[in-house]
């Protein structure tokens, strides 16, 4: 009786290999995971015979599945390396970079801290660990406490890269997703922390505004300071393919470009595509 | 055991109704049977090689960090940081000690609530009583790992921020305390087997001479069971330091050296599990990861030997 | 002798209640660790009992997987359970078999029970680590339901081996010889004086196992799950989502935690009352095999 199950069920398991449906895979950043979680479900609505399949982990690791050939797509906050791209050619892959959303990466306080805004420099030394207690910047006595992503994420290179330009305090607790920043903050008076601007629009936590000279401060909440980059942590949210994308993967991008899925990107607290970066999206969809 | 006997042979004319004497049918069962034994052997041999072949296979990659990274830097180095602004380091040490200290944590809770738990267990509980303890216990250590580590975020980590007034609750003592009830089912049941092993006639002698059964317990079965108690706390050892999903949840990730339980660490586990998906196929970080897997296998697979050998010892010291 | 020594009775009673007060000391740290496992349980009932419905057991996510249900995670962990059980239980049963019928006490059987039962303690990672690096690439099966079955499998393996063992061993060995002098095979002799009542004990291993296996995230982690799929996997090679990287990835990674946390505490639930069902599966089997002593004279 056990024998006929087994056989059974992997006859039809193997049945089943000849019924593959066709899957697509998108596979990093979790800044960009709800957004294109979203744009997945709404695109098997449109397109029900494509599964599309989608998993977090950090731009590292979207990157790292398309260097090795692995996925379809690659989500990335933050774009992909010189050193990653030879990599990825000596692999044969040849990384094709679309841009489907713009963010602004939010620097997030409790809700209860007075602070409103900080220069860039000054967030630098707090990442780094040298400004250690928010008075030095204008709030309470309260030690700051440091919130922030593993190493495979995108942002918290580009952060560190943009910002930090050294070495995190090795104290930064690495959660899981941004998600997770926002909840660990919301809980500690003292925190302090980076998210995509399609996490920040929570009850609890507050949006510093920054300046890159300290004279002129921007919010990542205001459209047009992100579009025109003076929001000095504005950045292009990537999807990297193989070459250009080609069958389902093109058929993907072009609905996420469309007004469709563009829509969604606002719907989720992102920022719509600028004209330069659609235009150059255009040429590579060719 | 008994050997294999050749199928039966029956001499002169079958008996009317007896099928299958005939020499072909002989034949056939006897290499139905020789296939089944080889099919047997070779089974357990493959589930003997799985052991050999993973710690093969993580040496094998493992080894390879060491033509980049030189091996005293990655056994004694301080900082654990492979994708480091400037030069990457791969120092074990942080990692060491985040494991070990969350390990003597749980251990701090689990051994003596373990054994105590196992005492009661084994000498006082008799009937349906023992058997339902028996068995909540036993339920508990197949608990999904995940699940006790969501609980650690949702209720524990708010709990220990306000009970001690700590800006996280995402830390060493989080960590430590989940693992403690993780690997409190282990303590307790091995623990119990160990006890349970002890002759009766060690605690019929000690009634004789007048004991009470928590003396018993505590002066003569204990001390006779305590290799196999042992064995129990290392066995414990074993699963928490083996643990991952806790601790990824619940343990603030930070690859640091603790200076408090407040602290928030990493061990080797959640190391493995945050960096392996990003980086690069060959990479020396890669690598590192399987040399990190070699630690882990090579300690796990130490506690788990002395705890056998330990067993193995409790067991042969009741029989003369 | 002046003073007041107690009498010998009063002694006797002093220090029987000095035993028996100390036993109830014992117990309170073991009951309030059941207490709570127990409250634990009820809190994470309480909290996911809102979105408990046969819809949520049956729908997929909806609406950006605020809404709607978890049936695809249902069916990925029921299914790459079972893709394990496939490699694991041939196997397992055949090594138990090897190793209580036909193997002699010597080095090398000693060895090999050693290794299987030194397998039962290595990290759940490391069979990740070794599943990614044998399956997904050197195999290059990729990420799919196959390689986290496979791994899996690997991992229930010793569990598997262990119990079954422990079962077939208990037969007695009059059995065997009863068969073998009416002139069976070994193999006869096994398969139908043995197996059928060893049965039981060798079913609760595999029960408990899939208890186990169920709630396993680290070595699906890099072998094959994803945050999220529409389709059920139509295949082998297939993604797939699992109750326990589902809970996993709702308490870390979804944006609007808050309005999912109800989704977690109710995946929580749903994989706990799958893992007791097979707990107690295993607990009736086991009373099953335990209370037939009927064969032991």
């Amino acid at each position: 009786m056990k024998k006929l199950i087994t056989i059974a069920a992997i006859a039809a398991l193997a049945l089943g290999t000849t019924l593959v449906a066709r899957e697509l895979m998108v596979k990093g950043s979790d800044t960009l995971l709800n957004l294109v979680q979203n744009l997945a479900e709404a695109f098997s609505a449109a397109q029900p015979d494509v599964t599309v399949s989608v998993t977090g982990g950090g731009s590292g690791v979207g990157i790292n599945a398309i260097m090795s050939n692995e996925t379809d797509i690659a989500d990335a906050s933050r774009s992909i390396k010189s050193k990653e791209i030879s990599t990825a050619r000596a692999n044969g892959v040849n990384p094709t970079e679309y841009v489907i959303a713009i963010d602004g990466v939010c620097i997030i306080a409790n809700a209860s801290n007075p602070v409103e805004k900080l220069t860039i420099e000054q967030l630098g030394q707090i990442y780094q660990g040298k400004i250690a207690n928010w008075n030095a910047v204008g709030g309470p006595n309260k030690k700051v406490s440091l919130y922030g992503r593993q190493p495979s994420s995108g942002t918290f290179v580009y952060v560190r890269d943009e910002a930090v330009k050294a070495e995190y305090a090795a104290s930064m607790r690495q959660m899981n997703g941004n998600a997770q920043i926002v909840e660990g903050v919301k809980a500690d008076e003292g925190g302090i922390g980076y998210v995509g601007v399609g996490y920040a629009r929570e009850a609890g936590i507050k949006v510093l505004s920054l300046s890159k000279d300290g004279t002129n401060y921007y919010s990542p909440l205001d459209k047009a300071s992100v579009d025109a980059g003076t929001y000095p942590l504005a950045r292009p949210l990537f999807q990297y393919t193989n070459g250009k994308a080609k069958g389902d993967a093109k058929t993907f991008i072009e609905f996420e470009l469309s007004a469709a899925g563009q829509k969604i990107v606002a719907d989720q607290g992102f920022y719509p595509v600028t004209e330069g970066f659609q235009a150059k999206n255009e040429a590579k969809l060719q | 055991m008994p050997t294999s006997c050749e199928p039966a042979e029956v001499s002169g004319t079958p008996l009317p109704g007896v099928a299958g004497t005939g020499q072909p049918r002989r034949r056939s069962r006897r290499l139905t049977d020789k296939s089944a034994g080889a099919l047997f052997l070779v089974s357990s041999l493959l589930s003997a090689v799985v052991l050999l072949g993973i710690l093969l296979f993580l040496l094998h990659y493992g080894v390879r960090t060491f033509s980049e990274v030189p091996v005293t830097r990655f056994l004694f180095g301080t900082t654990w940081n492979p994708d480091a602004y400037g030069e990457p380091a791969f120092g074990l040490i942080p990692l060491l000690v985040g494991s070990f200290l969350t390990t003597l944590i749980a251990l701090v809770i689990a051994v003596p609530l373990g054994i105590a738990s196992a005492i009661l267990i084994s000498e006082r509980l008799k009937g349906w009583v023992r058997i339902t303890t028996k068995t909540l216990v036993e339920l508990f250590a197949g608990f999904p790992s995940v699940v006790l580590g969501f609980f650690g975020l949702v209720v524990l980590a708010p709990f220990i921020a306000h009970l001690f007034h700590v800006p996280s609750g995402l830390n060493l003592l989080n960590a430590g305390v989940l693992l403690g009830f993780m690997s409190l089912p282990t303590i307790i049941s091995v623990s119990d087997d160990a006890l349970r092993v002890v002759p009766h006639s060690y605690r019929e002698a000690a009634y004789a001479l007048g004991a009470t059964p928590w003396t018993t317990a505590f002066q003569i079965v204990l001390p006779a069971a305590r290799s196999g108690i042992l064995a129990a706390v290392m066995l414990g050892f074993g699963r928490a330091v083996g643990e991952t999903m806790v601790v990824l949840m619940v343990a603030g990730n930070a690859a640091i050296i603790p200076h408090s339980l407040f602290d928030p660490i990493r061990t080797i586990t959640s190391t493995i599990a945050i960096e392996l998906g990003e980086s690069a196929f060959g990479s020396a970080h890669y690598y590192s990861l399987f040399a990190l897997g070699c630690v882990l296998f090579i300690i796990a697979l130490g506690t788990n030997l002395v705890a056998e050998s330990l067993i193995k010892r409790e067991r042969r010291s009741f029989t003369l | 002798m002046t003073g007041h020594a107690p009498t010998p009775g009063r002694q006797l009673r002093r220090t029987r209640f000095a035993s028996n007060y100390g036993f109830w000391l014992l117990g309170i740290p073991l009951a309030l660790f059941i207490a709570f496992i127990l409250l634990m349980f009820f809190y994470l009932f309480r909290n996911g009992l809102s979105v408990m419905s046969w819809r949520f057991l049956t729908q997929p996510p909806l609406n950006g997987m605020t809404e709607g249900g978890i049936w695809p995670c249902i069916v990925g962990t029921v299914l790459v359970t079972f893709v394990s059980l496939v490699f694991s239980v041939p196997i397992g049963v055949f090594s138990a078999i090897y190793l209580s019928e036909y193997a002699s006490n010597n080095f090398l059987t000693r060895a090999i029970r050693s290794s299987i039962r030194s397998l039962a303690g290595i990290p759940s990672i490391v069979y990740g680590l070794f599943g990614v690096a044998l399956f997904v690439s050197a195999l290059k099966l990729g990420l799919s339901i196959l390689a986290s079955g496979l791994t899996l499998g690997l991992m229930n393996l010793p569990w598997i081996i262990t119990t079954a063992e422990e079962a077939i061993s208990a037969i007695p060995g009059s059995f065997r010889e009863g068969a073998l002098a009416l002139g069976t095979t070994k193999w006869e002799a096994i398969r139908h004086n043995v197996l059928p009542y060893a049965f039981p004990g060798i079913l609760t291993g595999i029960l408990l196992a899939v208890a186990r296996t169920m709630g396993e995230t680290a070595p699906i982690l890099f072998t094959g799950v994803t945050y999220y799929t529409r389709q059920l996997p139509t295949s082998l090679s297939s993604k797939f989502m699992a109750l326990p990287y589902h809970l996993f990835t709702l308490a870390t990674q979804h944006d609007q935690m808050m309005k999912v946390r109800p989704i977690a505490f109710g995946t929580a639930i749903v994989l706990l009352v799958l893992v007791l069902i097979f707990d107690a599966l295993a607990f009736v089997f086991r009373l099953r095999s335990a209370g037939s002593n009927k064969w032991q004279v």
